[in-house]
């Protein structure tokens, strides 16, 4: 029993289905079906299965928060402590992937107070409560903590802290650090591996990243995607046993790695540009691929990998750079100055460093979305040659060149003056393209793939930049096959972009910036949250294109992804806003 | 990142002053006596009155003459425009001075439009002040404890104002996303159409997502529901929402004494 005092849930509750099976409304396959699992009161358990296996809906179910009949159908019986899941609220806690979604009031004590307001909790004991659960998740804010301002991480923990306040017997926990930098990951994992210690509620965790949770769980049960329970029992046993399948499912196992071991980049750091003959185009993508590079840039250095390498390892053409850049996302109010970088034809640039020090800033920056707040972005010739521009933008750029440009440490150099370009150096910055040219020219994978849906179907995202390029029918039809066949969405072509997986709206985001076949391609955390199957997906489809020559940006922080593919690493500092490339030195 | 804008919205910093503490119901009812008085006749004298008891009182509310005007702005430039068309195009009666097609302006006019001006100063001005010091959860604890309105109601309304917040950033973000996907050059107000219905279908998602949050914290179940923020409502609240019924019962009286009173209906 927990004692009293604590934040500690009450005794745990026991979790039961019995021939449990899920239908969502208008759907016509069963989310889950036929699945028996007992889990007991205390455990710890890891629920693992294939994306699409319904691990989710099942949380969902024991939380009590699938729905009614309109819902979905339901069949078989699901039970908490012998009860079903609506009669008995505040016995089971869910805390969900999306940190937006799970702060509920604008205050941290508020927020904290939220669930025990709910289930009757008397006042006194409610603050109590609220105390004793920040405490038990780390955080040490004022009650008074304007949610808004919280991190991600910190707001999953405020989030944990309210669902503890209510003093559960079962903690369930949904994918809780999928949308989360590392730091967030840590920070989340160890608070809840401390409230696990300290408490005799069951836990049950959804992640695909085993690794994080195998010190807290003591056991594993894989779904089956049809239904039923494909392995069950203590984690190493289930590891060993069915370690590769579940890794062949998107799950990353520890030890296996996704790509299989094999470098993804048929030319790495180290070998000479082999030239056009050389690239290796993947099936059915045959369109030659942009210039062909300099060979003589092509400088062959020491052994691959090597990250002292002084030269640059294999330089392609040159086709953007930032000169003294300094980046704001509202104007006026820069994040990072005096950044200077170079991308070319071929080369993978990873753009890292701490959460607000601009990274993403820099990103739209370079990609033509967000102008510049001082410096310069340059398209080489090669890149921006058939640009007209559009005229407001001309007009905007030619405004801000006359404005003093702020930076973010005004005291330390006078103000430049406004500085004058000529029409052909306008041009060059990608700021004033028109939408459509910077379609075949920059391309930008957003962080959200929600945010840039744009119309109903996957066939829609795909076809769209099309449209907008005006190409004929044939050709159109011609590249989404081509690409929704090479991202596994030829099967969804109808299907609505909201209602794909995590994976799926991923790769459609990447896809529908691919088909328009950009010769730079940026890409913001592209694989946040993603399953192994997907990252690795992901990890060879961009080896592909640097192997057509494109230069591609990704901000991350993903060390595994920066390993295979990057040939430059740039650290954006916090505060600082300095800039040092720490791999394959092209400063 | 997110939008400092949308967090000082919703978690205003609470001043010192004795306005901060007062019940934001009784503030509501308090705008709400004042506004029902004073509109129900339509003279200058009442209006005036009013505006001049309530002067003295902003000074008490806390905002400094910065964020005075800076917050009733609105209502400055919003007055005296309805005063100008109550001027040219009001009821004419007595001496005419200026006709020009529809435009008449008359003794009549110019009276109604100086009514007009002073009414609309002396029923927004407090209600802009009034509001400025609310805090949406203490408005939200007093709609839900004083006035007992259904509390799933009260607190689905401010758990979505928080998602609010989050519109400025989609906006964004839904702007640079269309650019980047080839749809930037298309007509601005088609842009605009097609880019507020994505917003929408965006902050629905959200929406839903936060509705299961909260039902997985217990809400909406058949518990009867405590409160971790009392909200007290005593003698500072029935002093301002007397407050408010006397200043309008004396810019009545003032008119009907001074023979100005003009009631609003016939």
């Amino acid at each position: 029993m927990a004692s009293a005092g604590g934040p500690r849930p009450r005794a745990g509750a026991g979790l039961r289905a019995e021939g449990w099976g899920w239908r969502h409304a208008g759907r016509e396959g069963w989310a889950v079906r036929g699945l028996d699992l007992v889990i007991e009161p205390g455990e710890r358990v890891l629920l693992l299965g294939a994306s699409g296996a319904g691990k989710s809906t099942l949380v969902q179910a024991f939380a009590g928060v699938l729905g009614g009949v309109d819902e979905g159908h339901e069949e078989g019986s699901l039970l908490v402590d012998g009860q079903p899941p609506e009669g008995v609220r505040g016995r089971v806690g869910l805390l969900m992937q999306d940190p937006d979604s799970q702060v509920v009031l604008a205050r941290v004590g508020d927020d904290v107070a939220f669930g025990c307001e709910n289930l009757g909790v008397p006042r006194d004991e409610i603050w109590r409560r609220v105390g004793l659960g920040l405490a038990a998740v780390g955080l040490d804010l004022p009650l008074e903590h304007p949610t808004a301002a919280l991190s991600g991480g910190q707001k999953q923990r405020v989030a944990l802290a309210g669902v503890l306040a209510m003093r559960p017997g079962v903690i369930l926990l949904d994918e809780p650090t999928a949308n989360l930098d590392p730091a967030g990951v840590t920070e989340v994992r160890d608070a809840v591996a401390a409230v696990v210690r300290d408490s005799d509620a069951t836990f049950v965790v959804i992640e695909h990243r085993v690794d994080i949770w195998l010190d807290v769980v003591d056991r594993v049960v894989v779904l089956a995607p049809g239904g039923g329970v494909l392995a069950d029992g203590d984690a190493a046993t289930v590891l060993r046993e069915r370690g590769a399948e579940l890794a062949r499912d998107g799950v990353w196992v520890p030890g296996i790695d996704p790509l299989g071991g094999r470098p993804v980049r048929s030319a790495r750091p180290g070998a000479a540009w082999g030239g056009p003959e050389a690239v290796l185009l993947p099936d059915g993508l045959r369109e030659s691929a942009g210039q062909a590079p300099r060979p003589d840039a092509a400088t062959p250095s020491t052994e691959p990998g090597s990250s002292a390498t002084a030269v640059p390892a294999r330089r392609g053409e040159l086709l953007l750079s930032g000169r003294g850049l300094a980046v704001a996302r509202v104007p006026g109010r820069v994040v990072a100055d005096g950044i200077g970088l170079e991308l070319r034809a071929g080369e993978a640039t990873a753009i890292t460093g701490p959460n607000g020090a601009g990274k993403t800033t820099l990103a739209l920056t370079l990609a033509g979305l967000l102008p510049a707040s001082g410096g310069d972005v340059i398209a080489a010739p090669v890149l921006a040659r058939g640009v007209s521009g559009s005229r407001r933008a001309r007009r905007a750029a030619r405004r801000r060149d006359a404005r003093p440009r702020p930076t973010r440490s005004a005291t330390d150099a006078p103000a430049p003056a406004p500085r004058i370009r000529s029409s052909s150096e306008l041009l060059a910055d990608p700021i004033v393209w028109r939408s459509r040219e910077l379609l075949t020219r920059v391309g930008t994978v957003f962080q959200d793939p929600e945010h840039q849906f744009v119309t109903g179907t996957v066939r829609g995202e795909l076809e769209v930049s099309l449209r907008a390029l005006k190409l004929p029918d044939e050709e159109i039809d011609a590249r989404v096959l081509e690409v929704s066949g090479r991202l596994r969405l030829d099967a969804l072509l109808r299907a609505n972009p909201y209602t794909l997986s995590g994976g799926e709206k991923r790769r459609l985001s990447v896809a529908s910036a691919l088909v328009a076949r950009p010769r730079v391609l940026l890409l913001d955390e592209p694989t946040f949250g993603q399953d192994s199957r997907t990252w690795a997906e992901l990890v060879r489809l961009l080896a592909e294109q640097l192997d057509r020559g494109t230069a591609i940006v990704a901000v991350t922080h993903d060390r595994a992804f920066i390993d295979a593919l990057a040939d430059q690493e740039i650290v954006v500092a916090e505060g600082a806003g300095a800039l040092a490339p720490a791999k394959g030195g092209l400063a | 990142m997110s939008s400092t804008a949308a967090t000082d919205a919703l978690t205003p910093p609470r001043g010192a002053q004795a306005i901060y503490r007062v019940n934001p119901v009784a503030k509501l009812a308090a705008a709400l006596a004042l506004s029902l008085l004073l509109l129900v006749t339509i003279d200058a004298v009442s209006a005036a009155v009013a505006l001049v008891l309530e002067s003295v009182l902003f000074f008490w509310a806390g905002l400094g003459p910065r964020a005075f005007f800076r917050r009733t702005a609105a209502i400055w430039i919003a007055a005296p425009l309805a005063g100008v068309t109550t001027l040219l195009y009001g009821v004419s009666a007595g001496q005419s001075y200026l006709q020009f097609g529809l435009l008449h302006v008359s003794d009549g006019s110019i009276a109604l439009a100086l009514a007009t001006v002073l009414r609309i100063l002396a029923i927004g001005l407090p209600a802009v002040v009034l509001f400025a010091t609310i805090d949406p959860t203490d408005l939200a604890d007093g709609l839900a404890q004083v006035w007992r309105l259904p509390s799933r109601f009260v607190l689905g309304a401010l758990a979505g104002m928080r998602l609010l917040g989050l519109f400025f950033d989609d906006w964004r973000q839904l702007e640079l996303a269309r650019r980047a996907r080839g749809l930037g050059d298309t007509g601005r107000l088609r842009r605009f159409a097609n880019q507020a219905f994505a917003l929408l279908v965006l902050s629905i998602r959200r929406g839903s997502k936060l509705a299961t949050a909260m039902e997985a914290r217990g809400f909406g179940g058949d518990t009867v529901r405590t409160w971790a923020r009392p909200s007290p409502f005593g003698v500072k609240e029935w002093l301002l929402i007397t407050l408010g019924v006397v200043i309008g019962v004396v810019a009545l009286a003032a008119a009907v004494v001074t023979g100005s009173f003009n009631f609003v209906i016939g």
